[in-house]
C-alpha cells in the first residue's frame, strides 16, 4: 500500500482494479510534469554531482571553481567530516526509535482503541497533525524555550536530581534529538495509523477465540500486520531527519552536535567551498537511496506512491 | 451483407488479451425489437462481447454492425448504443434528473425536461428527480440507470448483469419490469447474465456462451427442451446426463441406447450421434417414479431400479435424488400436488418418462461439463 | 479434557489485563499532550509583552495582536510567503494532477521509472535538493530570488500532489467515465463534466498540502533565495537576535486558520453524510 498516502491517514476505498487504457492519451498528461521534474530535479542533481568533482581555480578568488573530475573530493569530504556524517545518521536513528516508541501507542490508540468513536478519532488525528500547522521554525524555537536553563523543565530535573547542578539541556545532543523526534513524530504516527486502521478487528476476535491473551494477540497478530506501516513511518522519519540541520542549529552547539546538513550549509554560504558541500550532499543522498532501495527491493515501485 | 432489419450483427469477432482469448470468432445476429440474452458462466466472454458492442473494447478481429452500419472502429460516444452498467455508474455529483438528461444534453436534443420526466415515469421514479444517487436504494439506482439509457432511444440497449446486486424478491420484480418496459418501448435489449432462470424468464432469444464461443442459440424453451451440447444441457438446469452405447437405429431413425442394461430411445431429431458412445439426458420434471407394482405406459423409457437417496421439499415441488447402480444419480422433480413427498427416502423405484423428452449429445463430451462454475480468467 | 473452568480468567490476569487496557490510552494522552506543548508555548508567547527578545514571560498584552506588522520586515516576509505559496500551489497542483491521472489510468512502458522519478524528491533530504538547485542556479548564473524560490517549491510539491491525487483517482470508478462515453460525451466532455468534478476534493486536498509545504519550507528556500525573505527564513534569521512576538502572532494565526479549515471540512463532510442518510 502506498507509503506516502498513509501519511494522509485515509483508508483506501476498495474498488476493482481499473481496466487500464493502452491509448496514447497519456503523453500530454505526463509531459509537463515530467519535463519539470527533469529540469528541476534530475538536471540539478546532475549539476550537484558535477560540482562535487570540481577543483579550485588556481589563482582564483574565493568561490571560483573549475570543472574537473577530482574524485579525491569525496575522500577528503569523508575524512574531514565523518564525525558529522555518522552523527547525523546516529541522531536520525535515535530519533526514529524515539518516534516509534512514542508514536506507536498513539497510533494504536487512535486506530484500534478509538475505532468505534469516530469523533474521538477525528479529534485525535487533528491534534496529531496540528503541529504541522505551526511554523517548523517556531516549533523548534519553542523547544529551545522549554528546555532553556531558566525554564521549568530544567528546574524540575535539577530538583529530581536527574540533571546535575549546572547541567543544561539546550545546546546538547539531547535537545537536538528531542527536537528531531518532536518534529517528525506525525510522520511516524500517520503511516502506522493507516496500517492499523486496515487491520480487520475480526482477526483479533479469532485470536481470542483461539485462546490467545490480549498481549499475545498483539504480539502475534497486530504487530506483524502493522509492520508495513512501521516500515513506512521509519523511512518517512529517518530520511528527513538525517539531512535536517535546523534542529541542530537552533537546539545544539557547534561542537558536538553539528550535523551534516549544517556543514553543507556552511560550506555553501560561509566558506564558499562548493565541491565539498556538493560531495557531502551526494554522500548523504547515496546513503539514503541505499536505504530506500532496500525498501523497493521488498515492496516494488508501485507501492512507493 | 449488413442487414438493416437486424439491430445488431457480429461477424467473426475475436478478442484476445495477451495470450488469453476472451471471445473466439463470434457470429451473432439479433433482430430488431427483440429481448435477447447472452447467458454463460462468470467471466467467459459475454461481458467482453457486450463491451465491444458498446465500443468500450476494440475487437482484435471481426466486424460489428448496428442497424446495418459498420461501427467496428467507431468510438463509444458516437455509437447509437447505451449501456446499463453492472455497478449502475450513476454520476454521484449530479442529481437523478441531471443523470438521466446527461446523454440528451451531450447530443443537444430538444425538450430535454419532458423526456427526462417521461423516462422517470416509465421506471416509476417520478418524484426522485432532485435527489442524489447516494440517497437512493440499490433497486432505485438500477432503475435510474435504466432510465438514463432508455431516454436516448438507442438502437440497441445493453444491460450488463444489471440485477446481480439485488436480492431475490427484488430481482424477480425487476425482471418482470424490464420485460414490460422493453415491450412498451420496443427497443432491442441485449441482456448479459449468468442466471439461467433470469435469461429464460425475460428473453425472446438466448445465446449460451462458454469459453468465448456460442454453444447454442435460440428461444429459451428450445434451448431447454433440446440442448445440443452437454454444457447447455447442464447449464440450463439439471440434465441427468448419463453414458450409453448406441445398440440400434430404428426405421424411423430413432436411436436405441443401452444405458446400464436399460434400453433408452431417443427420437431421430433429438439425437446427436447415431453410433458409438453417446450421452443421453432427460429433464428432472419429466420423470415419474414407479414404485413396486406400478407399470410404465407405452412410449416411455424406463430406467432402474434405483434407491431414493435424498428427498427435499422446496414448497413448489419435492426434489428427489435417485441412485441407479451402474448408471448414475438422477434428479427428479415432482410437483407438489398433495402437500408432502409421495416417495420415501430409501424406497426402491424405477424411473419412467415419455421417450420424446429424451435428448442426446456428443459422447465425447464431459458429463459434468457446465455443472461446475469453471474459473475463467477475465 | 478442558472444561468451562479452564476459560475463566483468574483474578490476577483480570487485574493485569485492566492495567494493560489503561496503558494504551494513558500513553496516547501523554503523547498528544507532548505534541501540544510547543504549540501552547507559541500561542502563549504571542501575548507576551516582550520587546525585542521574546524569551521570558513578562506580561500579558494584546499589543502584538493589534500591531502584527510592527516588527520590521515581518509582514513583507509573510506576504512573500503567501505569494510564493499561491503561485507554487497552482503550478504544482496542475502538473501533479495531470501526472496522477496518467499514472493511474494508463498503462505504458517506463511506468516504474516514472514512479521512481516522482518518488525521489520526496525521499531526498531537503539539504540535498536545496544544494542541487543552488548548484544549478550558480552554474547558470541565475539571480536568486522570488522566481528561483517558486521554481524550487513547485518541484518538491509536485510529488506530494501526485500522491494525494493518485489516491483519489484510484478510488474513482472507471465505469463512470465509461458511462459518460456511452452517453455521447467526447473525451474532453467526459473529463470536464465527470472526472474533474469528482476529483475536485482530492485536488483540493493536494492544493492545501502543497500550500502548507510551501509556506512552511525553510531549508530549500534558504538555499535558493538570496536576499529574498520568506516567513520561515525571517524567523530563523531572527532567532539569533531575538524573535519578535509578532512572529508568534502570525504563527498562531496560521495555526488557528488551519485548524478551522480542517474542522470546517469535517463538519461539511458529516453534514453531507447525514443528508445522505436522511
Amino acid at each position: 500500500m502506498s507509503l506516502i498516502a498513509g501519511l494522509g491517514g485515509g483508508a483506501p476505498t476498495q474498488v476493482a482494479p481499473p481496466r487500464e487504457n493502452r491509448s496514447r492519451a497519456y503523453r500530454p498528461l505526463l509531459a509537463p510534469g515530467l519535463v519539470y521534474l527533469v529540469l528541476f530535479f534530475v538536471v540539478p542533481v546532475g549539476s550537484l554531482l558535477a560540482m562535487s568533482l570540481y577543483v579550485k581555480t588556481p589563482g582564483g578568488d574565493l568561490g571560483d571553481y573549475s570543472p574537473a573530475f577530482r574524485w579525491q573530493n569525496y575522500v577528503d569530504a569523508v575524512v574531514n567530516f565523518y564525525p558529522q556524517i555518522l552523527r547525523s545518521f546516529g541522531f536520525a536513528a535515535i530519533a526514529t526509535v524515539a518516534c516509534l516508541a512514542i508514536g506507536y501507542p498513539i497510533a494504536y490508540a487512535i486506530a484500534v482503541r478509538a475505532r468505534n468513536l469516530p469523533l474521538v478519532q477525528n479529534m485525535l488525528l487533528i491534534l496529531v497533525v496540528a503541529p504541522f500547522f505551526t511554523s517548523f521554525i517556531l516549533r523548534t524555537i519553542a523547544w529551545k524555550m522549554i528546555l532553556a536553563d531558566e525554564g521549568w523543565v530544567v528546574a524540575a530535573l535539577h530538583w529530581l536530581q536527574v540533571l546535575p547542578e549546572g547541567g543544561r539541556l539546550t545546546a546538547t545532543p539531547f535537545a537536538v534529538i528531542c527536537g528531531l523526534t518532536y518534529n517528525f513524530l506525525p510522520f511516524m504516527i500517520l503511516p502506522i495509523y493507516a496500517g492499523l486502521g486496515r487491520l480487520d478487528p475480526r482477526l483479533l476476535e479469532a485470536g481470542a477465540d483461539l485462546y490467545a491473551t490480549p498481549f499475545t494477540c498483539f504480539r502475534k497478530v497486530t504487530l506483524p500486520l502493522s509492520m508495513p506501516g512501521v516500515v513506512g513511518g521509519t523511512l518517512l522519519v529517518s530520511i528527513p531527519a538525517a539531512g535536517d540541520y535546523v534542529n541542530a542549529v537552533l537546539l545544539g552547539n557547534n561542537t558536538n552536535t553539528a550535523m551534516i546538513g549544517q556543514v553543507i550549509d556552511q560550506r555553501f554560504f560561509r566558506i564558499l567551498d562548493y565541491p565539498t558541500a556538493a560531495s557531502l550532499s551526494v554522500i548523504l543522498m547515496v546513503a539514503i537511496l541505499l536505504l530506500v532501495s532496500l525498501y523497493i527491493r521488498r515492496a516494488g515501485t508501485e507501492d512507493l506512491l | 451483407m449488413a442487414d438493416p432489419g437486424a439491430a445488431l450483427e457480429i461477424w467473426g469477432v475475436t478478442k484476445r488479451f495477451g495470450s488469453f482469448t476472451a471471445v473466439d470468432d463470434l457470429d451473432l445476429t439479433i433482430p430488431r425489437g427483440e429481448f435477447f440474452a447472452l447467458l454463460g458462466p462468470s467471466g467467459c466472454g459475454k461481458t467482453t462481447t457486450l463491451r465491444m458492442v458498446a465500443g468500450l473494447e476494440k475487437p482484435t478481429a471481426g466486424l460489428l454492425s448496428i442497424e446495418g452500419r459498420d461501427v467496428t472502429g467507431v468510438p463509444p460516444h458516437r455509437r447509437p448504443v447505451n449501456t446499463v452498467f453492472q455497478s449502475y455508474a450513476l454520476f454521484p455529483h449530479l442529481t437523478i434528473a441531471e443523470n438521466v438528461a446527461f446523454g440528451l444534453r451531450r447530443k443537444r436534443e430538444k425538450e430535454i425536461d419532458t423526456r427526462v420526466a417521461e423516462a422517470l415515469e416509465l421506471v416509476e421514479l417520478g418524484g426522485m428527480a432532485q435527489r442524489r444517487p447516494s440517497q437512493l436504494s440499490g433497486g432505485q439506482q438500477q432503475r435510474v440507470a435504466l432510465a438514463r439509457a432508455i431516454v436516448n432511444r438507442p438502437a440497441v440497449l445493453l444491460l450488463d448483469e444489471p440485477l446481480g446486486a439485488l436480492d431475490l424478491k427484488l430481482r424477480r420484480q425487476m425482471q418482470l419490469e424490464l420485460k414490460r418496459i422493453q415491450t412498451e418501448v420496443g427497443i432491442t435489449f441485449v441482456h448479459v447474465t449468468h442466471d439461467q432462470e433470469e435469461a429464460m424468464t425475460m428473453a425472446d432469444g438466448v445465446a449460451v456462451m462458454n469459453k468465448g464461443r456460442i454453444e447454442q442459440m435460440g428461444a429459451p424453451e428450445h434451448l431447454y427442451e433440446l440442448p445440443r451440447t452437454a454444457f447447455v444441457a447442464n447449464f440450463l438446469g439439471q440434465s441427468n446426463l448419463v453414458r450409453g452405447n448406441v445398440v440400434e437405429v430404428r426405421s424411423d431413425g430413432a436411436v436405441g441406447v443401452d444405458v446400464g442394461g436399460n434400453r433408452v430411445l431417443v427420437r431421430a431429431d433429438r439425437a446427436r450421434d447415431t453410433e458409438g458412445a453417446v450421452l443421453v439426458g432427460v429433464r428432472p420434471e419429466k420423470i415419474t417414479m414407479l414404485v413396486d407394482g406400478q407399470e410404465s405406459s407405452p412410449g416411455q423409457n424406463v430406467l432402474g431400479p434405483g434407491v431414493v437417496t435424498d428427498v427435499s421439499f422446496t414448497g413448489v415441488s419435492t426434489q428427489y435424488q435417485v441412485d441407479v447402480p451402474g448408471v448414475g444419480v438422477f434428479g427428479v422433480f415432482a410437483q407438489n400436488l398433495v402437500g408432502a413427498a409421495t416417495v420415501a427416502l430409501g424406497a426402491t423405484v424405477r424411473l419412467a418418462w415419455s421417450a420424446r423428452f429424451t435428448f442426446g449429445v456428443d459422447g465425447d463430451e464431459d458429463v459434468r461439463e457446465g455443472t461446475v462454475d469453471v474459473d475463467c480468467e477475465p | 479434557m478442558s472444561g468451562p473452568a479452564a476459560t475463566r480468567p483468574g483474578a490476577r490476569t483480570a487485574w493485569r489485563s485492566r492495567l494493560g487496557s489503561a496503558l494504551i490510552p494513558t500513553m496516547a494522552v501523554l503523547g498528544v499532550l507532548y505534541l501540544m506543548i510547543p504549540i501552547a508555548y507559541t500561542v502563549a508567547f504571542s501575548f507576551n509583552d516582550a520587546g525585542r527578545r521574546n524569551l521570558v514571560w513578562r506580561g500579558f498584552t494584546l499589543d502584538n495582536w493589534k500591531n502584527p506588522c510592527d516588527a520590521p520586515q515581518i509582514c513583507d516576509a509573510f506576504a512573500n510567503s503567501l505569494k510564493v505559496g499561491v503561485l507554487a500551489t497552482v503550478i504544482s497542483t496542475a502538473l501533479g494532477t495531470l501526472l496522477a491521472i496518467a499514472l493511474v489510468r494508463y498503462r505504458f512502458r517506463g511506468r516504474p521509472a516514472i514512479n521512481l522519478l516522482i518518488f525521489l524528491p520526496m525521499s531526498t533530504p531537503e539539504v540535498v535538493i536545496g544544494a542541487a538547485l543552488l548548484a544549478q542556479f550558480l552554474s547558470l548564473r541565475v539571480q536568486l530570488g522570488f522566481w528561483t524560490v517558486v521554481a524550487a517549491h513547485v518541484m518538491f510539491c509536485v510529488s506530494f500532489v501526485v500522491v494525494t491525487v493518485k489516491a483519489r483517482v484510484a478510488s474513482l470508478d472507471p465505469a463512470l467515465e465509461e458511462a459518460a462515453a456511452d452517453l455521447y460525451a467526447t473525451p474532453f466532455q467526459t473529463f470536464w463534466r465527470v472526472t474533474f468534478p469528482l476529483l475536485l476534493p482530492g485536488i483540493g486536498a493536494a492544493a492545501l498540502l502543497a500550500f502548507s509545504l510551501s509556506f512552511d519550507d525553510f531549508i530549500i528556500t534558504n538555499f535558493n533565495s538570496g536576499a529574498f525573505t520568506t516567513f520561515p527564513k525571517f524567523v530563523y534569521v531572527a532567532a539569533t537576535r531575538g524573535i519578535p512576538a509578532q512572529a508568534n502572532v502570525i504563527g498562531t494565526f496560521m495555526f488557528v486558520l488551519a485548524i478551522l479549515l480542517v474542522v470546517a471540512s469535517q463538519v461539511v463532510a458529516s453534514a453531507r453524510a447525514k443528508r445522505r442518510r436522511g
